[in-house]
């Protein structure tokens, strides 16, 4: 997925020393507007993190509170304070959140079309998958507005009533559900396809020769899968869930339709208004911020960068960790 | 006449192929039986929903198969069996959200998308009248999405041929590095980049369709450069080989041998890009902004697109802007569906004939 | 139009490896000259050497002197480009554009340098291409059909009408029938029987009797000592070596003793 060494070997090589090549103006030219879309790439990200920083420094300098261990947020006004930390809570949470709902389910879906779906109907369900990743994320935040929530409330109220001695299902059951556990459901669903996708490739790249070991063994399916299957997949598994968090962790618009916002730090699942995620407090309130608001957004926006950074270059990380053990 | 063949003798003296196991009919007539017993049984206690049914009946058919299993096939059975249904139950599970979504958004959508919808603005019109469309939406995403496009697609595959032509040593190495960092950008940071240039240029306020596509740029140029990649390592060498030999150059090789036959990959590639940004709410939301008018002037003004009305009709409440915002939904997800089809059909059509 | 090529103390390096040591020899024009010995002995790293091919591949470099008539094609300034455009070249496995129609297949020397010509021109160029290929009578009727619906044999001969179209002085042939069954083998055997009144005609095979059958001159190259590069043992009249070769190791090879 991520080599650096494509297959093809075009360079010219070097030219001997003291033996000058004449290049064509043509190959000149064309070689450099291919090197400079490149390098564009590189500067465009550099912008990124520059521009970002330069913006949100006002806001950093003004701030009253400490802008990483604070949890409140209000950036106007005279005295600024402002704090991510229960920002920072939030997103993970609801990401965390969302991968434990949709990892289990993933592998479920990735072995039922590598493994035990017959044929044609393992192709068609592949094409399914790939459409569910293509649906826009506002329409997923409708859908839980609209399907989920009411589905969901009832729910919610057994959890509270029977498994209500735990204290992450502690009440008061919010109505209608605007909780943290709606928008991670929301976010569970919308990260599924991705991660069953990763997780399938690595199931169906599973050596034959492995499985028709195991099974000439004399083991069961799931012990074949056992056997075989899994420990194969494992690390593609695992880099396939990072994957989906990176998703989750910056995904707005589910979150900002669904989720009533609080500024807690608590594990209270079932109750509105207590958490709040990066993604959606900058889309909630950029387009009527002032200039200071704006800049404290663009802070928070860094975080959230640098989050998501981290998340993708452990995924990677463990990629390419595998890559060395397979070849 | 009496036969006279003898009877084959046992196989291995005593160790039987044969082992006892449940009929091919158990599994289903279990599960029919679990859904008999639960129905009846919710019935008679007068709570019968189609949740609790389907739930309680799953359950149920789990824990009989698995014990039946247990009881004749044996531990080793029953665990393969509990681990196929659970497969399947995983399976079901998926399939409730994708039903569910398609579902409600054709129900929702279509009480309000008509041709007066489609060719009518929010100009004047209130939220909650009985009057209004998604035209200036739409036009909005075609606008904002063409740019994206535009800008995209030529840096994206030009840094795919340096990749895959050209590069060698430590910028390519950077390049691919970063070109993975990018795809992992949140969309909203990456609409927050293009607002704090923005702010950086033109100071405070200035919202644009021009800085919406560039928001849009930064996702799509990652996606557009791995696809290429992808599709241009597939041409085999010897097409390069076989060009250089007769004394071609270089770049008129690349462009007139390599790109052709790469050709339909890269455009679905694209298309698949283009699906994937045109649905982006959260970076327009900060760059493009959002307006009731049309404006096909990208570099002047706002400039509203079909995600971000959805979200703006939600956000102002009411059963009109509901049913406004679902009918925009039902538009967004053909145009999505419609560029993934024609994807498929693109890379089927024109893949380069190599067989007989 | 055929031009003699001169080699002289010719090592072609892969980084640090020397793959091929130290060769020179003359190559007659209007000839076919056979490159043979075992495999991973320089052969074809040295007949890409010959129209600077190698140096598609990344870390090659090269050291010596090859003359094209009596031009040092590694001399400064002097465009690879251009050095192909007079050196042909006609690959192991048939390599027709998939993208191209027969007709465009053969024109694509013209086509992909950018030169405009008038339609009959074209035409021209390619009936006498596919004719001195010995192709034309199969597919004059279908000359717009895909060139990779070919049969294996067929598609190789296009790649030879699609050398020739750009009117090279040399032809360089890398195991042309190596991937071909006997018939097509020998359809391309006697092509190259006629090629030879027009070009200078270098090729590399392992098939000895191929090479028996079509070389006036063969060159046997040999690794130089395990694990080392390759290098020239001897060179002389086909007949010569392959009835009374000077070198003993010559010798065990035609005989098959090793290889």
């Amino acid at each position: 997925m991520t080599t650096t060494q494509p297959p093809q070997t075009e360079q010219p090589a070097k030219p001997p020393p003291g033996r000058r090549t004449r290049r064509r103006p043509g190959d000149l030219v064309f070689e450099n507007s291919a090197r400079l879309s490149g390098v564009l790439i590189l500067v465009i990200l550099a912008a990124v993190a520059v521009f970002l920083l330069v913006q949100a420094l006002p806001a950093l300098s003004e701030n009253q509170g400490n802008f990483l261990t604070d949890t409140e947020w209000a950036p106007s006004g005279d005295a600024p304070s402002f704090g991510v930390a229960a920002l920072v809570f939030g997103t993970l949470l609801a990401a965390v959140l969302a991968l434990v709902i949709a990892t289990p389910v993933a592998v479920g879906i990735a072995l039922f079309i590598s493994h035990y779906a017959p044929r044609r109907l393992a192709s068609l369900l592949g094409y399914v998958v790939d459409l569910l990743a293509a649906i826009p994320s506002v329409v997923y935040g409708l859908w839980g507005i609209t399907w989920l929530m009411p589905q969901i409330g009832p729910f919610f109220e057994g959890l509270n009533r029977y498994l209500g001695f735990i204290p992450i299902f502690a009440g008061p059951v919010a109505s209608p559900p605007r909780t943290i556990l709606t928008a991670s459901i929301v976010l569970a669903v919308m990260i599924l396809p991705i991660v069953t996708a990763v997780a399938r490739e690595v199931f169906l790249k599973t050596p034959t020769m492995h499985e028709e070991a195991a099974l000439a063994l004399g083991a069961t399916r799931w012990e074949m899968i056992r056997m075989a299957v899994l420990p194969f997949g494992r690390s593609g598994v695992i880099s396939a869930a990072m994957l989906g968090l990176g998703r989750a962790l910056g995904e707005t618009m589910a979150v900002a339709m669904v989720l009533s916002p609080g500024l807690l730090i608590d594990f209270f699942l079932l109750q509105a208004g207590h958490h709040q995620t990066i993604a959606a407090l900058i889309a909630l309130q950029f387009p009527e911020a002032s200039t200071l608001q704006v800049s404290a957004l663009i802070a928070a926006g860094l975080v959230l960068f640098a989050i998501t950074l981290v998340v993708n270059m452990a995924a990677r990380y463990i990629v390419s960790r595998r890559k060395e053990f397979t070849e | 006449m009496s036969t006279l063949t003898t009877p084959p003798a046992a196989p291995g003296a005593g160790v039987s192929l044969l082992s006892r196991s449940l009929p091919r009919w158990a599994p289903a007539a279990t599960l029919a039986g679990s859904a008999a017993v639960v129905a009846a049984v919710l019935v008679a206690v007068g709570a019968f929903g189609l949740a609790q049914w389907t739930v309680l009946s799953v359950l149920l058919f789990a824990v009989t198969i698995t014990a039946a299993s247990a009881s004749v096939e044996g531990g080793r059975r029953a665990k393969d069996r509990l681990v196929t249904t659970l497969v399947y139950v995983c399976f079901g599970l998926a399939m409730i959200p994708l039903v569910s979504v398609l579902w409600t958004t054709v129900q929702n959508g279509v009480l309000r998308l008509d041709p007066y919808f489609l060719q009518t603005s929010m100009r004047n019109v209130l939220a909650r009248d009985d009057a209004g469309g998604a035209y200036h939406a739409i036009m909005g995403t075609l606008i904002v999405t063409g740019w994206a496009t535009v800008i995209s697609v030529p840096v994206g595959l030009m840094t795919a041929i340096y990749l895959v032509e050209y590069g060698r040593g430590r910028l390519a190495q950077a390049i691919t590095f970063f070109v993975d960092v990018m795809t992992g950008i949140p969309s909203i940071v990456a609409g927050l980049f293009i607002a704090a240039l923005w702010l950086q240029l033109f100071g405070a306020g200035n919202f644009m369709g021009f800085a919406g596509s560039c928001a849009l740029s930064v996702l799509m140029i990652p996606v557009v450069v791995r696809s290429s990649e992808e599709m241009l390592k597939l041409v085999p060498n010897e097409l390069r080989e076989a060009s250089y030999a007769l004394g071609v150059p270089k770049w008129r090789t690349i462009v007139k041998v390599v790109l052709p036959t790469s050709i339909a990959g890269v455009t679905t590639g694209v298309m698949i890009a283009i699906a994937r940004i045109i649905g982006e709410t959260a970076p327009l939301l900060v760059t493009a902004g959002f307006t009731d008018s049309i404006n096909f002037n990208a570099f002047d003004s706002r400039m509203i697109t079909l995600p971000v009305y959805v979200y703006r009709q939600i956000s102002q409440g009411g059963q009109i802007p509901f049913e406004r915002a679902w009918a925009a939904a039902l538009t967004l997800i053909v145009i999505v569906m419609a560029l993934n089809l024609l994807a498929r059909l693109v890379s089927r059509i024109f893949a380069p004939r190599t067989g007989r | 139009m055929a031009k003699r090529i001169d080699v002289s103390g010719l090592n072609v390096y892969y980084g640090a490896f020397r793959a091929v040591e130290d060769v020179s020899m003359t190559i007659e024009p209007r000839s076919v000259t056979a490159f043979i010995g075992p495999s991973g002995c320089g052969k074809s790293t040295y007949l890409r050497a010959l129209n600077r091919m190698h140096e598609v591949i990344p870390g090659t470099r090269v050291e010596g002197k090859v003359l094209l008539d009596d031009q040092d094609i590694y001399a400064a300034n002097v465009d690879p480009v251009a050095v192909r455009g007079q050196i042909g070249m006609v690959f192991q496995r048939p390599n027709p554009f998939p993208t191209m129609s027969i007709y465009d297949n053969v024109i694509a020397g013209v086509r992909l340098n950018g030169r405009r010509m008038p339609k009959a021109e074209l035409d021209a160029l390619v009936e006498r291409a596919l004719r001195g290929a010995n192709l034309w009578n199969e597919v004059k009727d279908r000359l717009n059909r895909p060139g990779a619906g070919l049969s294996g044999g067929q598609q190789q001969r296009l790649c030879i009408a699609r050398a020739i179209a750009v009117r090279p002085d040399v032809l360089l042939m890398d195991e042309p029938c190596s991937a071909l069954d006997p018939i097509s083998t020998l359809a391309i055997e006697d092509l190259i029987a006629e090629l030879k009144t027009e070009y200078t005609i270098v090729i590399v095979t392992h098939n000895m009797q191929q090479a028996a059958r079509v070389s006036e001159t063969t060159a046997f190259f040999n690794l130089s000592a395990p694990g080392k590069g390759g290098m020239l043992v001897e060179m002389g009249d086909t007949n010569k070596i392959f009835t009374n070769p000077d070198k003993k190791d010559t010798e065990n090879y035609i005989t098959g003793r090793f290889g």
